[in-house]
């Protein structure tokens, strides 16, 4: 058989890495219905790494009479793009609302291949990103690289201060609450009882904790226990059928995080032993786990210490 | 002393390029991390005492640098023999050395958290009494900054409000006749790298028992982060009251007085 050089250097090519051949990487978008009208994209269950492309953030899609509504845009621009393209391709329609439901890159760089004008966000979470953005964009690109190329800080040109959008008679409910972060967006699509988490909710994968309050994340889990839904998408990990459960496993990690951080403070651990304290058997399906509790650790043990420890110091003599 | 001698050989080796004659020594182990700066720093804190690396020292940090201003690294060489100097230290940090103790009636175990400035590797090495010293560590990923970056209480401008402020603690550890020390600090630990803000930072620290015998000493650098937490294992029992003393490099005292606790707290949350 007479193989052409053309295809011979394809094939080597095809056994590289797109990376190592200083090609663009894609990313790989496959959204799953779990309602009438409702997509989810699930992202990687694994902390921000190149062999991702950051794209770890649960992302949904709504079909609506009056076009195509998102939940959160991916890490990058690149994401964002093809976001929209496999939206508009899936439902036919134009994309025509981007909700961000809180500050974090993974949930919301994507916006930066959206008009401005049709992204939507809480008040807080604008005021928190034209804070932070800079710095995140920063930690991204270091990370990411490539992945990150023409990404640019964008501003959500919408504030919400309404507590529902009707789009042609789909209409979504839009709850203001926060403790993930100082505002946190969680959305019930009224149609199908579909509750959309944000980061309120993490499902088989350990809660992330760089901006919370504890305290403020317990009352904003009762408050979407107490709204009535059906099924549940976290921000981060698989789909929740049952409403209930990726509730309940946020409760019980924050929980335990909070009494287990306490207990190492009170018992002369320093930041090194408390991150590798045992985790419960419960938390064993949980991905991530040890990577987000190491970085609940260094987010939470100083403050801790600051309550917990006694003053010591002796007055000037 | 120890710190002038650094000093010497940092403008001597780095600032004015001079020739350096050959060591009449045997030269430094290969360094396994393969760092740029593995043989400076040898000479520096390892002169021409025996160096090797060696497992049983474990240099402990979490798997991912959350932080860089604050990363927070342990140096346990309990079980190697008898410890008398105890050195923490980043490579690739403008200021490598973070804390350089001698546990003198006390466990040789000692935790903090550093700042990182960029990819570093992180090191422990331990000098045993017989001279030699044992080197662990590893590679950390870190975003960059963690010395040039203004402290926390800096930005927000309360840090002389709280400066001197002490918080600790002490439990008992029955097995062996030692304690747990914990002590933190407000301090805003300045490096010197930031613009108008120059070196001021906590350079001794030393616990003593009521009896006023050193159990521990320590030079601190500015590298450690700011608001310094540290732990230390003293040769305490349960009721005795061991005294922490510390300077900053503007001649301020700290003086905190800790009372070992009646009960070890220590079952309720042992690390795997």
């Amino acid at each position: 058989m007479r193989v052409s050089r053309r295809a011979a250097v394809a094939g080597i090519l095809g056994a590289l890495p797109a990376a190592a051949l200083g090609m663009t990487e894609e990313y790989r978008i496959d959204p799953a219905v779990v309602a009438d009208g409702i997509w989810m994209i699930h992202g990687d269950d694994a902390p921000i790494l190149p062999a991702n492309g950051g794209a770890i953030a649960n992302i949904v899609i709504i079909d609506t009479p009056a076009g195509t509504v998102l939940v959160d845009s991916g890490p990058s621009l690149r994401y964002g793009r093809a976001l929209k393209a496999v939206a508009e391709k899936l439902t036919g329609k134009p994309v025509i609302r981007v909700y961000v439901t809180h500050l974090h890159p993974d949930h919301g760089m994507g916006i930066a291949a959206f008009d401005p004008a049709i992204v939507a966000a809480l008040p807080q979470t604008i005021a928190d990103i034209a804070r932070d953005g800079r710095g995140f964009s920063d930690a991204m690109y270091r990370i990411l690289g490539d992945w990150m190329r023409g990404t640019e800080i964008v501003l959500p040109g919408r504030r919400i201060d309404q507590a529902s959008e009707d789009f042609g008679g789909r209409k979504v409910q839009l709850m203001a609450l926060s403790g993930h972060s100082a505002a946190d967006l969680a959305i019930l699509d009224e149609k199908t009882g579909t509750l959309i988490g944000g980061d309120l909710l993490f499902h088989d994968r350990a809660p992330s904790t760089p901006t919370a309050d504890l305290a403020r994340w317990r009352e904003s889990l009762d408050a979407l226990s107490k709204t009535p839904h059906k099924g549940a998408i976290p921000g981060h990990g698989p789909f929740d059928p049952s409403g209930t459960q990726a509730i309940m496993q946020t409760r019980r990690w924050i929980h335990w995080l909070e009494s287990a951080l306490t207990g190492a403070v009170q018992s002369g651990l320093d930041m090194v032993e408390a991150g590798a304290i045992a985790i419960p058997p419960e938390f064993s399906g949980m991905a991530a786990a040890r990577y987000e509790l190491q970085r609940s650790v260094s987010h939470l043990y100083p403050g801790l210490e600051a309550k917990l420890l006694p003053r010591v110091d002796v007055p000037d003599q | 002393m120890w710190r002038q001698k650094v000093s010497l050989i940092l403008i001597g080796t780095g600032l004015l390029a001079m020739p350096v004659p050959l060591p009449a020594r045997a030269p430094y182990p290969a360094d396994p991390l393969q760092s740029p700066m593995w043989q400076a720093h040898a000479k520096t804190i390892f002169g021409d005492d025996p160096v090797r690396f060696d497992p049983r020292v474990k240099m402990l940090y979490p798997e991912v640098a959350e932080n860089q201003r604050s990363f927070p690294v342990a140096l346990d060489a309990r079980g190697v023999g008898q410890v008398k100097r105890m050195v923490i230290f980043a490579d690739l940090n403008p200021i490598p050395i973070a804390i350089d103790y001698r546990p003198e009636a006390a466990e040789p175990y000692v935790a903090t958290r550093i700042k990182l400035d960029q990819r570093t590797p992180v090191r422990g090495a331990v000098q045993l009494a017989d001279g030699q010293w044992l080197v662990a560590g590893g590679w950390v990923d870190a975003a960059g900054g963690g010395c040039s970056a203004p402290p926390v209480s800096r930005v927000k401008g309360d840090w002389a409000t709280h400066l001197g402020e002490m918080r600790g603690e002490a439990w008992p550890m029955s097995e062996d006749g030692s304690s747990r020390l914990r002590v933190t600090f407000r301090h805003p630990m300045d490096t010197g790298f930031v613009a108008n803000i120059p070196t001021y930072n906590i350079e001794e620290l030393a616990v003593k028992s009521a009896a006023g015998t050193v159990l521990g000493e320590m030079e601190i650098w500015a590298s450690v982060s700011e608001d310094p937490a540290i732990t230390l294992m003293p040769h305490a029992k349960a009721g005795d009251v061991l005294t922490v003393d510390a300077r900053d490099t503007n001649g301020r005292a700290y003086l905190a007085r800790i009372a070992v606790a009646r009960q070890s707290a220590m079952p309720s949350a042992t690390p795997q």
